[in-house]
């Protein structure tokens, strides 16, 4: 399994999404014009080696589930690329696209909506082992259909069930199962667990990872769930109102965060031990709206470090050290210490 | 980092008892037995955190508390105490009466229990109204407020003593101040809401007081409901997991505010969550409950570092932290189970790793099992009897 914990970059990722945007137009008045844009994604760019990780972590509006809908096409992106293997998906045409589209699939966060309740699990299988291009016969694409909810814990009965027989850890492995069923390289895990409770979301997350080691799968592994994201990722990157602050290994944005928000947003992790109970730094007011964004760097009115620059200039998403991006003109001055409970370890 | 002092576990007076409360819902499938004898007991100035996963009972126990259980729920044993008084054997105006000055209830979802076609102003005056005493009271303040201005700006000596007299004359109404008059009520109840606001560390709260809830952010509404939860200065206070919705930042922020209503108002807190994190953060004391059981209930100290029940043990192995990266988390094997056909005696045994007949066959109690340390599990009791796995 490449391993990107070093930092070390294969000749061409297998994922690379650069200078990605998508605009939202709002429309108004009689004749619809065009009044605004909600700016959702702002020139985000990332890469994914084979058989990574990238998390995407940020506050709701930050713009993480955008990125995966535009990267599979869902929604058109407004300009930017996707690279997958050195090909650009975005200008694709239907026909081109299709293998593509079996090779990226997206698992959401609610299972209770993304599983037909009229259809059997053996059905809704059968229609994704279907739609992989190849005509298995009957019985080859039973087998598969039976190897595929082996394959994420399950048993050949649930074929035979309905969604609402199933519970919502059991429900998210059926979508995992479905998402496969294409021969799927790439998965776009979209908050998979916040819908489960913290026994449940464990074992969501140990198949993931099994599965990843077994078929060499990459993920993008999209949460707000900063734990979550530490526990699964390789390497991640911390959004905030449709930007990226801050790109680094996991290690190393943990122990070493160089962007405030970043900081303030491992601060804000309530830590499951009452023994490194701290006086923790709060961040003040509200994420502020996407229609009218703040000038100069989008976090400047909730950064206590904020200067006058801040407010006029819009900081760039800057290499600090190799392999460590931030978004901050003083990201490299602030020093920002790593959480007290990380100098434990 | 907090002193020992804050971690003992406040033993004052007991505000609230449980005693074997049992809850049943009828529903077409069957009966489910949401609470299986629970046994809690609250201490003044205490907070106090439920957790659990979901289906585990705790959003039950608060709704009998404060008798909101719905229609198909019923109470069919047990005690609950509260200052003395059996809350199950008072009627229903009782207890709504109760509701609106001693218990004190917020839920998740802001949005569904403000009204939208209200401004923030208008139901927090509603509060006020209520409550006449506090009403002329305030009035009464108001107005000496706005009389000490006048006479600080007055024009000359004769006015001044204009002043003061009729300063003087309202300072004899304290005992018994008038229901101030319809006309001049409405200012008085804005600034007693602004003033509730404030107290929540609400910037700009004049402002926030004429606005409709769709124009409040995710986090200010919650503030606002935590704001009328305690206008009247409730005696217990309970939380129902009012930060799930929140983002984390937010969410930071409110359990910030929460602390400071501890200290400063020195509140009985009751917190409902399935976060680890947030009953860590804040509480006391923490009960663990699983499928209407407590399983565990004790200091958070002794909690975190010792968990003595295997579904806490496993419950906290199963979280991932910032601090470790384990290739592989520890989960529980299996799920929740369904309520209408609960496992016999302990209800964890089908998923609990050291699980023999006797957990089949008897319901073990909740034991004090170290000091201030309690546990409903066989394993401290009868552990030795347990045959070693072959």
């Amino acid at each position: 399994m490449p391993s990107v914990h070093g930092g070390i970059k294969t000749a061409q990722p297998f994922i690379k999404v650069v200078n990605l945007k998508k605009w939202f137009p709002i429309t108004g008045g009689l004749f619809g014009r065009t009044v605004g844009y909600v700016r959702a994604v702002n020139e985000v760019s990332f890469e994914i080696p084979k058989g990574g990780t990238f998390g995407l972590v940020g506050e709701s509006g930050s713009g993480k589930t955008t990125i995966g809908r535009c990267m599979l096409r869902l929604i058109e992106p407004t300009s930017g690329q996707v690279l997958v293997d050195g090909v650009d998906i975005t200008n694709l045409k239907r026909k081109q696209m299709a293998p593509y589209r079996r090779m990226m699939q997206i698992i959401f966060q609610d299972p209770y909506a993304s599983l037909d309740p009229r259809q059997t699990i053996k059905s809704a299988l059968l229609e994704a082992i279907r739609a992989s291009g190849e005509k298995p016969s009957a019985t080859d694409a039973f087998a598969r259909a039976k190897k595929l909810i082996e394959l994420v814990g399950l048993n050949e009965d649930h074929l035979y069930r309905f969604p609402h027989e199933f519970s919502g850890g059991q429900r998210q492995r059926i979508a995992v199962a479905r998402a496969l069923a294409t021969n799927s390289e790439f998965l776009i895990l979209d908050e998979p667990t916040s819908f489960l409770d913290v026994s449940v979301q464990a074992q969501v997350l140990n198949l993931l990872k099994q599965l990843q080691k077994d078929l060499n799968l990459t993920y993008l592994f999209i949460s707000h769930n900063l734990s979550v994201i530490a526990h699964m990722s390789d390497r991640v990157g911390v959004m905030y109102l449709g930007k990226m602050m801050e790109v680094a290994n996991t290690q190393t944005i943990y122990s070493n965060p160089m962007h405030p928000y970043t900081h303030a947003l491992m601060e804000a992790i309530p830590v499951p031990d009452p023994a490194i109970r701290h006086q923790r730094e709060i961040l003040h007011g509200d994420v502020p709206g996407v229609v009218n964004l703040p000038s100069g760097c989008v976090f400047h009115d909730r950064c206590k470090y904020a200067t006058q620059k801040c407010k006029d200039e819009i900081p760039g998403l800057d290499v600090q050290a190799p392999g460590h991006e931030a978004a901050c003109f003083y990201a490299k001055d602030l020093n920002l210490q790593p959480l007290a409970l990380y100098q434990k370890s | 980092m907090v002193g020992e002092q804050e971690m003992a576990p406040p033993k004052g007076e007991p505000i609230l008892e449980l005693k074997d409360v049992r809850v049943s819902f009828h529903t077409y499938a069957g009966e489910v037995r949401a609470l299986n004898g629970i046994n809690l007991t609250l201490y003044k100035g205490e907070v106090i955190g439920l957790v659990g996963e979901s289906g585990c009972g705790k959003s039950v126990t608060a709704a009998t508390i404060v008798g909101l259980l719905p229609e198909n729920g019923e109470v069919k044993s047990g005690q609950i105490i509260f200052e003395g008084v059996d809350l199950l054997k008072k009627s229903k105006k009782e207890i709504r009466n109760l509701r609106s000055t001693k218990i004190a209830m917020v839920f998740q979802d802001p949005m569904t229990f403000l009204n939208p076609v209200l401004t923030i102003g208008e139901q927090l005056r509603e509060v006020f109204t209520i409550d006449k005493k506090r009403l002329a009271q305030a009035a009464l303040d108001y107005d000496l407020r706005r009389l000490k201005e006048e006479e600080r700006d007055a024009r000359d000596e004769a006015q001044s003593a204009k002043i003061r007299a009729r300063i003087a004359e309202l300072e004899g109404l304290r005992g018994n101040p008038p229901l101030p008059k319809r006309r001049r009520r409405r200012h008085v109840l804005d600034s007693l809401a602004a003033e509730a606001l404030k107290k929540m560390r609400i910037p700009d709260a004049e402002r926030i007081i004429t606005e409709f809830p769709h124009e409040l952010s995710g986090g200010m509404r919650q503030r606002v409901m935590i704001a009328m939860a305690i206008a009247r200065d409730p005696d217990l206070l309970i939380a129902d997991e009012i930060t799930t919705a929140l983002d984390v930042t937010i969410q930071a922020q409110i359990l910030e505010l929460l602390k400071i209503l501890r200290e400063e108002f020195n509140s009985t807190i009751m917190i409902i969550t399935h976060d680890l994190g947030v009953v860590a953060d804040l509480c006391d004391r923490v009960a663990v409950m699983y499928a209407g059981d407590v399983v565990e209930f004790s200091d958070a100290r002794g909690l975190y570092q010792k968990p003595l029940h295997p579904y806490t043990q496993g419950l906290l192995r199963a979280v991932p932290r910032l601090t470790e990266r384990p290739t592989m988390l520890e989960s529980i094997p299996g799920s929740v189970p369904d309520l209408i056909y609960p496992p016999p005696a302990c209800r964890f045994n089908p998923r609990c790793p050291y699980a023999w007949d006797l957990c089949r066959q008897k319901k073990p109690e909740l034991l004090e099992v170290e000091k201030g340390h309690y546990t409903a599990c066989h394993l401290y009791t009868e552990g030795s009897k347990r045959p070693s796995p072959s």
